[in-house]
């Protein structure tokens, strides 16, 4: 399950990111690069503070 | 000066009295290790001021050569300040800044250090409560206070209020909360900055990599300040960058928070904050200015220049950007303040810092005016973390007591309350002979030449005061205790 989390949240990382060369390749326009942000943005929000614990919390798990 | 009046003495108890983290040693198992300090000065330094800085050098006219050389060598200056100065203190003492200072300068320096460092910290959380509600304000259709307003409007003042109230309950969760709120935020917001800079690059002409040099020099970092602003060179950039966080590395206030590193290496930490945030971040914000400013708007705003390179995203990472800086500069005017009231709770302490803190984020002229206030505050505070290097590391080799004031009993320190006093007033007169109408007008037709030659800007003050700090503290302190009579006192006291 935490892979699956770890996988999602980079999925939001590169939907944050690679748009933004897209733009610069010429290959999505400004407005598409903005919603894939946003996607990028729920996905990365959506799975990152479940498997990011605090190190307390991992402690108190060993 | 010995403490046994009836007045002094209750007020020192009542410092004492109290038993909580933030007054003794840290214990082992209470240690972090450096994801934690990665986390931590990533989140700090990619802050929304970072939208503030990068134009700022765009409207100085800082050309790009020097915007990049300048930051290369400044944040590096801050890193090796960080790691050699600040985190080898943390971990040998392994306590907060404010009793370190007790030890050396005496509880009441302590309380006027506390006192003061309060106040700049809550102005400096609400610089960054002003920048998330430049972001949040869009989508309400709430204009943003222009330069030279005096307060903004009432609904704006509202959305200040709600957004520092939720820093305010962050931060009374504490440290390790805030850690893992930066540490969650981090990775995303580095993208999120130069996500908005590549995607506005082809808007400035450049279509590819090996554009990018000329570019930045034709349109981006022009040389060509913009206004009245004045020109910025290297060394304006390199000193600011090398001072912006002065307080915090060359100034010690960071002991408080590497109490909890596990090794001193652990300050290289912040060569994150610094090449992702005071590097990347800035030069990504300036970039998005150029750009917003190339199609035609006025006014670049953090959450405006945000929007227009990241969208929704970008105008979020604003608001979060605020939040991951305005946290942790809470949580330190809370412990600042609690020092000086010490029989308060934490959470009321952290509330009272809070208020004050919305309240200077309504104040547009603090924003309008951040680059000097931090310029002042670092070279206030700075002289105090040279005193604390020089008595752990340097007494005791050279024979003298360190933590003077509290072996002797003192209730101030003498030494170090002159030497600040003249490390400050060495700045203000070196800065300001060229620079305060009064004091230029003063000394007019005064100055041999060698000192009417020197010119120095607030930023290049820093290693020359730290110098003269140093070197009066340690001639003030060889007086008291080779010379003077305190060492007797410190006898009768018993050490």
């Amino acid at each position: 399950m935490k892979n699956i989390l770890k996988i999602i949240s980079l999925l939001g990382l590169a939907l944050t990111i690679v748009p933004s060369m897209l733009v610069f390749k010429g290959v999505i326009d400004l407005k598409l690069h903005y919603n894939l942000m946003i996607v990028g943005m729920v996905l990365w929000f959506g799975s990152a503070p479940l498997w990011m614990k605090s190190k307390s919390l991992e402690e108190k798990e060993q | 000066m010995p403490m046994n009046t009836g007045e002094k003495s209750t007020l020192v108890e009542r410092l004492d009295a109290l038993y909580e983290y933030e007054r003794e040693p840290v214990t082992k198992d209470k240690l972090h290790g450096w994801k934690t300090f990665i986390a931590m000065f990533s989140g700090e330094h990619i802050a929304g001021t970072e939208f503030v800085l990068g134009p700022l050098m765009v409207m100085h006219g800082v050309s790009a050569g020097d915007f990049f050389g300048g930051l290369l060598v400044g944040n590096f200056l801050a890193v090796l300040s960080w790691a050699l100065l600040c985190a080898p203190v943390g971990v040998k003492t392994r306590l907060t800044i404010y009793w370190q200072l007790r030890r050396i300068c005496g509880p009441y320096l302590m309380i006027a250090y506390s006192a003061f460092y309060a106040i700049i910290l809550c102005l400096l959380a609400g610089a960054m409560v002003n920048v998330a509600v430049t972001s949040v304000s869009i989508p309400f259709n709430i204009p943003n206070p222009a330069a030279g307003d005096l307060l903004p409007t009432v609904p704006w003042m509202l959305l200040a209020v709600v957004v520092g109230a939720v820093i305010a309950i962050l931060a009374v969760l504490g440290f390790e909360k805030i850690a893992h709120f930066s540490k969650i935020c981090a990775p995303w917001m580095v993208l999120i900055f130069f996500a908005g800079a590549i995607a506005v690059l082809a808007d400035l002409g450049c279509t590819s990599v090996g554009d990018f040099w000329r570019v930045a020099n034709e349109k981006i970092f022009t040389g060509v300040p913009m206004g009245t602003a004045t020109k910025y060179t290297f060394w304006h950039v390199m000193g600011f960058a090398w001072l912006c966080n002065a307080t915090q590395h060359i100034g010690m206030a960071d002991i408080t928070i590497f109490r909890y590193a596990k090794k001193w290496t652990q300050g290289f930490a912040s060569a994150f904050g610094m090449y992702l945030g005071h590097y990347g971040a800035w030069v990504c914000s300036g970039i998005l200015c150029a750009a917003y400013l190339a199609a035609g708007n006025t006014n670049p705003k953090p959450g405006n220049i945000a929007l227009f390179g990241a969208g929704f995203a970008g105008a979020v990472c604003v608001v979060i950007a605020g939040w991951t800086t305005a946290n942790p500069t809470l949580y330190r005017a809370g412990l600042a303040i609690q020092v000086t009231t010490p029989n308060w709770k934490r959470w009321k302490v952290t509330f009272a810092a809070g208020v004050f803190m919305i309240v200077t984020a309504c104040i547009p002229a603090v924003n309008d005016n951040l680059d000097r206030i931090v310029a002042y505050y670092g070279l206030f505070f700075m002289p105090l973390g040279a005193f604390i290097f020089i008595d752990i590391w340097i007494f005791p080799k050279i024979g003298l007591i360190n933590d003077y004031a509290e072996k002797a009993k003192l209730s101030i320190s003498w030494p170090a309350t002159f030497a600040w006093i003249g490390a400050l007033l060495f700045s203000v007169f070196m800065y300001g002979k060229d620079n305060y109408l009064w004091l230029s007008r003063l000394l007019e037709g005064r100055q041999p030449p060698w000192l009417a030659n020197i010119k120095l800007d607030l930023m290049l003050l820093i290693a020359p005061e730290w110098i003269v700090a140093v070197t009066l503290y340690l001639l003030f302190c060889i007086i008291q205790q080779k010379i003077g009579k305190s060492k007797v006192q410190y006898r009768e006291a018993g050490q």
